[in-house]
């Protein structure tokens, strides 16, 4: 009889739908005529352009530098010329100047990406590197991968990196597939993360619905020291961090803390992919696996694309365009993914996957908001032991002093209470805009509701 | 610029999460609805037509009650979420066995009216509805409300008298059998022979309400709904054993005979209202921890009442008190949230 497997308190199941693009290999969706790289690629200070109209640009080359201690530099994912700067939506609904370079089809690579020795590499080399190269959390939060590498003296030593290979979102598959093809930089990247750290020891945590994967990298990681994969069990939100690293190590991330609190440094599998060519050969973040997925999709599957390129330019060039009339398109996974107006989008570091769904599928289906029957299993499956109803009620009676005593602000907004409410309650949705008015953003930045209290 | 492909057709804009599980009242009703459904046949079996008019009867007129009362307010009409069909079905198998149909619907006026839609609807009333039907009833028609008769069954193992014509003989209840037989255990003397057998009472050949005798199929219902998710395991298990724990104990100090809390597990409106009634969503916590709590003071009130207060049935009560205190409990007990305790 096995152990039991690892995994959190609570959380729901979902239908994993994973099916439709996991089998596949990796594809590569051809470079676009045009790439818009967001200044704002990335959690923290958006980028300073180093370059100007009519600039010619090389492959990997710095187009922007970063803007602060947290922030990163933006790299051309192609070669050309730079023919313009717009200001574009991003998926999320903020809006981000982006360059537009035009592509000379030549894929000139920059001179500086060529490999580098051994030798040479030492952790604050990696930490230098992590942010030349604008390496950031591919997991969908982009934060810039090189602080979480320099924590603050005070805080207790990292002695555990743990690299999230979960993917509990549904129709997302894009992990899956870089663990299967791209194995060796997985595990060369956690080394280099764990050189960086200081830590003895890595852990490669995959949900059990991989098996393919946990297989592989169990064999891959036999003869390296310090580092373990772990089989978790199936659940949403396992891939959330603090989820993640109370199922990995059976650490609890005080409120409001970040995991190296307790020792711990959490990246995405695909950062580790990235940091690992950026630390190697030099090689800048331009690209990334993508799932492109849904019922609407002729061709679903994972491709590799250029940073910048249009979703519109993927779907139909990659995915082989669509089918029927949208009724959704998601940049990112069902459950915490944005849904747009259009694909009108570029690609950015984090974007995992685009979903489109036409009105053939269960996503064309609005439901109507009910009373809340106080059944409590909002309460029930809560991963951060939350009373999402309660939040809820506090936030329409605008009594915000209640709603941040019953701890709105631990919200993850994972989604699973909205998942499971029978009254079709947007109980994350109600959350989020408790959120914005606390943080007195609502309104306009002047919120008459309330004042934040120190 | 590069052409883009606009889609041509509106796109939904929501908010994460974009799928959802499936969860919906009127499915949950529903399931609540056929979870009752080996209740309803006992009933039928056991008693006869008297049964199938009781339960039409407050089902019906529960379903237009609802309606009426929505169309006045200027609502919506919301029954096909079907709650208010288990309102009715829930408050006829707490009653009587031929009981007059027009009390019935009285009951459901009561129970709707009163208990759920002057609160504000669904999600909004205090008190469980089916329960505060019934105990309005019991005190405005107590005579109807406490003529008890035996089902058939029952009748050809008793040596009372029958005649050829009725239905069922007036009897006594098993609990109050019971309290007749403590006053005999308190004396020494043996009761046991007049009580019904364990058999007798746990499979429904006993006199009662229309729903609550017949205990495989109210645990059948009961077991349904736990493994569908909409009942909290927690509910009936500390009620219950709260409960036996109690009567227990109290049969054990004055020496009673030992099917005492046995007896008091399977006889009266306990089983519907533990794993049915007092499980309700709107009127009982939505913490664990809560649930748990409320379910002691059920077992707690319940146990009080039987052994020690003047009516021998404590469930309807129990309920009642514990559904004023849910909104309390709601209040204090509450969860920390995960990191929230440990130190920064």
């Amino acid at each position: 009889m096995s152990s039991p497997k690892a995994t959190f308190l609570d959380g729901i199941h979902i239908p994993p739908n994973k099916s439709l693009t996991d089998g596949q290999e990796i594809r590569s969706c051809p470079a676009p005529d045009f790439v818009y790289l967001p200044l704002s690629m990335h959690i923290g200070a958006p980028a300073n352009p180093v370059v100007k109209l009519g600039d010619k640009v090389k492959m990997g080359q710095v187009i922007a530098t970063a803007g602060g201690f947290v922030s990163s530099n933006i790299h051309a994912s192609i070669s050309g010329m730079v023919t313009g700067f717009q200001r574009r939506y991003l998926p999320n609904g903020m809006m981000s100047n982006c360059i537009v370079i035009k592509n000379d089809g030549l894929d000139t690579p920059s001179e500086d990406i060529k490999p580098r020795e051994e030798s040479e590499i030492t952790p604050d080399l990696i930490r230098k590197l992590l942010q030349e190269k604008g390496i950031v959390g591919m997991g969908g939060a982009t934060f810039p991968t090189h602080v979480k590498y320099a924590p603050p003296k005070d805080g207790p030593a990292i002695d555990t990196i743990i690299l999230n290979g979960i993917e509990c979102e549904p129709y997302v598959t894009s992990d899956h597939r870089v663990l299967l093809e791209y194995p060796s930089e997985i595990i060369q990247g956690l080394k280099y993360f764990m050189l960086a750290s200081g830590a003895p020891k890595g852990v490669i945590a995959i949900e059990e619905n991989k098996p393919d994967a946990i297989a592989l990298l169990s064999k891959l990681v036999e003869k390296e020291p310090g580092i373990e994969v772990l089989p978790c069990a199936e659940k949403y939100p396992q891939g959330s961090e603090k989820q993640l690293v109370y199922a990995s190590t059976g650490r609890t991330i005080p409120d409001r803390g970040l995991p190296a609190a307790v020792g711990v440094v959490v990246d995405n599998v695909a950062t580790a992919i990235a940091a690992s060519r950026a630390i190697k050969d030099n090689m800048p973040l331009i690209e990334r696996v993508v799932t492109l997925s849904g019922n609407a999709v002729n061709k679903p599957g994972n491709y590799l694309v250029r940073l910048g390129t249009l979703y519109s330019y993927a779907v139909e060039n990659a995915a082989g365009g669509y089918k029927g009339e949208l009724s959704r398109i998601i940049s990112g996974g069902p459950m915490m993914g944005f849904a747009v107006n259009s694909l009108d989008f570029p690609i950015i570091k984090g974007s995992g996957a685009v979903l489109l769904f036409n009105h053939d599928s269960v996503f064309a289906h609005v439901p109507i908001e009910g009373t809340c029957v106080r059944c409590g299993h909002c309460v029930d499956v809560c991963p951060m032991f939350l009373e999402p109803t309660v939040i809820v009620q506090n936030v329409k009676k605008r009594d915000w002093d209640d709603a941040a005593a019953a701890s709105i602000h631990a919200c993850i907004e994972c989604g699973c209470c909205t998942f499971q409410c029978p009254a079709h309650i947007p109980l994350v949705q109600y959350i989020r805009m408790g959120k914005q008015f606390i943080g007195g953003k609502g309104d306009g930045g002047h919120n008459p509701f309330y004042t934040i209290k120190k | 610029m590069e052409p883009t492909k606009e889609p041509a057709s509106l796109v939904i804009l929501s908010s994460s999460p974009h799928i959802h599980g499936g969860n919906t009242v009127p499915a949950a009703m529903r399931d609540v609805i056929i979870s009752l459904i080996p209740a309803v046949l006992a009933a039928a079996y056991y008693f006869h037509f008297s049964a199938i008019s009781v339960i039409l009867a407050c089902v019906i007129s529960a379903i237009v009650f609802e309606a009426i009362c929505q169309k006045l307010m200027g609502r919506p009409i919301t029954t096909y979420d079907c709650s208010a069909a288990v309102t009715g079905l829930l408050l006829a198998l707490c009653l009587p066995p031929s009981f007059p149909v027009g009390l019935a619907v009285m009951g459901s006026f009561f129970a709707i009216v009163i208990g759920k839609m002057i609160f504000g609807g669904l999600g909004c009333n205090v008190f469980n509805p089916a329960h505060l039907g019934r105990a309005i009833l019991l005190a405005s028609y107590p005579q109807q409300m406490t003529t008890w008769v035996l089902p058939i069954t029952a009748m050809q193992t008793t040596h009372a008298s029958t005649s050829a014509t009725a239905d069922a003989v007036s009897s006594a209840t098993p609990l109050v059998s019971m309290r007749a037989a403590e006053q005999l255990w308190q004396t020494g003397q043996q009761a046991t022979t007049q009580l019904p057998s364990l058999w007798n009472l746990f499979i429904g050949n006993v006199g009662g309400s229309l729903g609550e005798t017949c205990v495989p199929a109210l645990l059948i219902g009961g077991l349904f709904l736990i493994w569908r998710g909409h009942v909290d395991w927690r509910i009936p298990l500390f009620y219950l054993a709260t409960v036996a724990l109690i009567t227990g104990v109290y049969g054990g100090v004055r020496g009673y005979d030992s099917i005492f809390p046995v007896y008091h597990l399977l006889a009266g409106g306990l089983m519907i209202g533990s794993f049915f009634m007092a499980t309700d969503w709107v009127t009982s916590p939505i913490t664990k921890r809560g649930r748990i709590i409320y379910a002691i003071g059920l077992g707690v009130l319940t146990a009080l009442i039987r052994l020690r207060g003047s009516y021998v049935e404590g469930v309807c009560y129990s309920i009642l008190m514990m559904n004023m205190v849910t909104p309390l409990i709601d209040k204090y007990v509450r969860n920390t949230s995960f990191g929230g305790g440990a130190k920064k």
